[in-house]
């Protein structure tokens, strides 16, 4: 008999109703074992949702709060629950607390960015003064061993419209570039490195129209309502570029990624059906192209490096660090090794709260012992926070896979290639 | 993306499968939806323990009183007495020490204080060459305060009335007490996690030392060493008396363990592991199956030459039943089983019950049907094939490990006739 007749029936949106209690996922749960106040994926998840359901009374929000939306206990479900989506869900169902000053600030990344990007000298040299550090400790909870991305002087918008947009018509294929905050703000040198590669493979680059935050940081900080409206806004400006212009949408970060994919419908109501499957990490956009032999890259030769691959939840999650790793493992005299798939504990926001220093530090530990014993010139990643959390935790220097492809890739002679065709 | 063979669950077979053929140089992907039924195991693979009711001596003679349509009949004898040979040292070479043979099965103590004939079995545990007779005359069972996945009490039932005189004895430590906060977590693996790092083994080894003076063996709940393979050996080399462990309810930290172990072995080989992803349907031609499609990879297609279903039965929903029917999830392949709901069970719960014996149907080399024609390059292994009540048989791993071999094999051996025929 031909397949799911039945699967219509009687499943919630987060099929919690799908668990068996068998307790698998609390295994994996990196918060359980360090941190015994959190109850776990199962009691958080489908058992608390249960009792929820009964008498809204049964939320805990501070026990809540604990989980990093890492999602790996979703990977390990055998019953495809999506336990994350769930807790994430009654946070934004059932949560009365407003969000702290802090919490507000460190959510609006976009804000805060185009402020700091302005006086950026100043809040550079501010932010990473120990007694600023002390006070931002004190007066706002964000823990004083954090030491603050720096800004950067020129934002990638104003650097795109100076010096790239202008050649970005001269391609017959273009995507649209979703840069994120990251890139925007701290490090425009990836998405220079983006172009780059994009256009030494044949497609023009665009921006999309007012891209705003994905919006990661307002969901975990509890700023839903904004959350929604930049979802609504972005969603709208990629129907623009996929739906009407035909140009399929990448970014650089697997979090902005996942979360325009999978956060807007699942936990923020927003439909993003016509844009979801056009919308991706730009490894994969490459690897697509690769894969079905439409595209070729071609390499430096006297490159040479030794690299670690460290899988960032989300990634994990989407099932896509295969993309990036493929890549990587393109380039002739690179040589990949994968370190365990663990969560480095940073979680976005989370570990920057003085209340969750400890608990990131232990989720991370195992990696960066890892990462320490491992004889490599760099680690490659795809998120940004990954990025951060482990060089403030080891000595490692992190790269952004997009930015190590930049760097082997032989441009005329990719350039050379599509050009003759 | 293309690979050699692409295998569909990442349980038992599935990993058995990927580490044989990547073994032999095959470039495998393993797709997963989900962790596997390992994670229940009890600590021993189970070949053949019951025939008719009737507890089975040489697993390997008693194949003969097998229906015929049942796996390990279709392997042959002689196969599985080769393969048999070889599933522990495939499982020696991914760092997992088993005993026992398949001529004749030896014994376990259960969590209810019975004896269970079985196959193979983890060497945390401890196997015994008979039934009748414990070699003990006093055991102290120990538990820790406050953990109720542990039943000494059944234990207890049990071993008295082997003849064994038995005192229960709980620990209390510290380390739990934050745990303990929260009752349903003191579970098994929250516990194992403990005891991977710092000084808890220490403490609880001390602690246990002090209970057990008068006894021959302490016995204590299989809760040790989950992430961290060295635990079970420091904490018997701590502890002065012989140590027997006994399953908790699970999930099962030896069966963790074993599946992170299998996973690794896979890896460090080259193979590629999606775990938390799900195959959603294939395309095929003609015959022949050309590439599968999953969530998380969408309109990246995973290509092979050969694919294996290693699904897993109703529990990982390699099989499912539906308001009209048995069906096989995936490609719609023909199902050996009834599809009137009421010949699924037997109202008595304890008897052979037709369900569990429903799986795939597959041809002569394990090949599942379509309509009543083989897929050339689909092979099916493990509990999602049709034939055999492994409940009831005592025949879940044997027949994963066995069959996955196998169908390995088919696989090799196709390679090579096609290598031949170029
Ligand atoms: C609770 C329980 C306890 C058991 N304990 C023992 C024991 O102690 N000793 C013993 O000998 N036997 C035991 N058995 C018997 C058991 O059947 C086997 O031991 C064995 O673990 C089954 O392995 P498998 O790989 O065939 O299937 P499974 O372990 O069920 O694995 C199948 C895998 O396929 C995945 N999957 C399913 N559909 C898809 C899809 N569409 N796409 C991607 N992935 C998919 C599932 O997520 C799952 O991970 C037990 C069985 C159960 C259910
Ligand atoms: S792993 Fe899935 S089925 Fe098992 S307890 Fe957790 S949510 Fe439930
Ligand atoms: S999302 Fe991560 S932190 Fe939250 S319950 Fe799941 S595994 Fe734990």
């Amino acid at each position: 008999m031909k397949k799911d007749t039945f699967e219509p029936y009687n499943i919630s949106d987060n099929d919690f109703e799908q668990c068996v209690k068998c307790t698998i996922c609390t295994v994996y749960c990196p918060v359980v074992l360090v941190n015994p106040d959190y109850p776990g994926p199962k009691q958080a998840g489908p058992d608390g949702e249960r009792l929820r359901l009964k008498n809204p009374d049964y939320f805990d929000e501070e026990a809540l709060k604990l989980c990093l939306n890492c999602k790996r206990c979703e990977v390990a479900c055998p019953s495809g629950v999506k336990i994350g989506d769930v807790i994430q869900a009654a946070r934004i169902k059932y949560g009365t607390k407003r969000p702290t000053l802090r919490d507000a600030i460190m959510a609006n990344t976009d804000l805060v960015g185009t402020m700091a990007s302005a006086f950026a000298p100043i809040v550079n040299t501010t932010v990473a003064l120990k007694p600023v550090r002390q006070i931002m400790d004190k007066v706002l909870k964000i823990d004083h061993h954090r030491i603050f991305p720096k800004y950067s002087g020129e934002k990638f918008e104003t650097w795109y419209r100076k010096h790239a947009a202008a050649k970005q018509d001269g391609f017959k294929k273009c995507v649209s570039y979703f840069h994120g905050c990251y890139v925007n703000y701290n490090f425009p040198q990836l998405g220079k490195d983006l172009i780059k590669i994009m256009n030494a493979a044949g497609y023009g680059v665009k921006l999309l129209e007012k891209e705003k935050c994905c919006g990661v940081a307002l969901i975990s900080n509890g700023l839903v309502k904004q959350a929604a409206r930049q979802a609504r806004h972005n969603v709208r400006a990629l129907q623009k570029s996929i739906v009407e212009n035909g140009h399929p949408v990448v970014s650089t970060s697997s979090t902005c990624t996942f979360t325009i994919r999978d956060e807007y419908p699942h936990l923020l109501g927003v439909n993003n059906e016509d844009v979801r499957e056009q919308t991706e990490l730009a490894t994969r956009f490459l690897f697509r192209l690769i894969d079905g032999e439409k595209l070729q890259l071609v390499f430096k030769k006297n490159y040479s490096a030794r690299v670690a691959y460290h899988t960032p939840c989300h990634m994990e999650k989407l099932g896509w660090s295969i993309y990036s790793t493929s890549l990587l493992q393109m380039i002739p005299g690179l040589e990949l090794m994968q370190l365990d798939s663990q969560c480095c504990g940073i979680a976005g926001t989370y570990g920057f709260k003085k209340e969750n220093y400890e608990t990131a530090q232990g989720v991370g530990q195992p990696l960066f012992t890892q990462i320490e014993e491992a004889d490599v010139d760099c680690i490659a990643t795809d998120c940004e926070t990954c990025k951060w959390q482990i060089e403030m935790s080891t000595t490692a220097k992190v790269k952004n896979p997009v930015a190590i492809l930049a760097d082997a890739l032989d441009i005329e002679a990719t350039q050379a290639l599509w050009q003759q065709q | 993306m293309k690979f050699d063979t692409v295998i569909i669950g990442g349980g038992l077979s599935g990993l058995t499968c990927g580490i044989r053929l990547m073994e032999q140089g095959r470039k495998c992907a393993i797709v997963s939806s989900g962790q596997s039924a390992i994670h229940f195991f009890s600590g021993s693979f189970d070949l053949l323990s019951r025939v008719n009711g009737q507890e089975v001596t040489n697993p390997l003679e008693s194949i003969h009183s097998l229906p015929s349509e049942h796996p390990y009949q279709r392997v042959g004898q002689a196969n599985i007495a080769r393969l048999a040979e070889e599933a522990p040292q495939l499982l020696d070479r991914a760092g997992m020490v088993f005993a026992g043979t398949a001529k004749r099965n030896h014994f376990v103590l259960t969590p209810m204080g019975t004896m269970k004939p079985t196959w193979l079995t983890l060497d945390d545990f401890t196997s015994f060459a008979k039934n009748d007779k414990l070699p003990l005359s006093r055991a102290t069972i120990v538990n820790l305060q406050g953990f109720l996945d542990f039943h000494t009490l059944f234990i207890k039932d049990g071993l008295t009335r082997y003849g064994v005189e038995v005192q229960v004895r709980n620990v209390a430590m510290a380390q739990f007490e934050a745990i303990r906060r929260n009752p349903s977590e003191m579970r098994s693996s929250n516990i194992a996690k403990v005891f991977d790092q710092g000084d808890a083994l220490d403490q609880f080894a001390e602690k246990v030392n002090k209970l057990g003076k008068e006894s021959d063996v302490i016995i204590l709940p299989a809760v040790f060493g989950l992430f961290n393979t060295t635990v079970p050996a420091a904490l018997k080399a701590r502890i002065n008396k012989p140590v027997v462990l006994l399953p908790a309810v699970p999930p099962s930290t030896p069966g963790i363990r074993c599946q992170i172990q299998l996973r690794q072995r896979f890896q460090e080989l080259g193979g590629t592991h999606f775990l938390g992803d799900m195959v959603r349907e294939g395309k095929f031609k003609g015959n022949r199956l050309r590439y599968v499609n999953t969530n998380n990879h969408g309109d990246i297609q995973l290509e092979a030459d050969h694919f294996i279903l290693a699904s897993g039965s109703f529990y990982s929903k390699g099989i499912k039943a539906g308001p009209y029917g048995l069906f096989e999830p995936i490609f719609g392949l023909d199902v050996d089983g009834e599809n009137e709901r009421e010949k699924w069970f037997d109202k008595q719960v304890f008897n052979n019950q037709p369900y569990m014996h429903y799986g795939v149907r597959t041809d002569a080399r394990f090949r599942p049907m379509i309509n009543g024609q083989p897929v050339e390059n689909l092979y099916a292994a493990g509990s999602v094939l049709a034939g055999s009540n492994p409940l009831k048989e005592g025949s879940g791993a044997g027949i994963c490990l066995l069959t996955s071999l196998h169908v390995a094999e088919q696989i090799l051996q196709d390679q090579d006739d096609e290598e031949r025929y170029i």
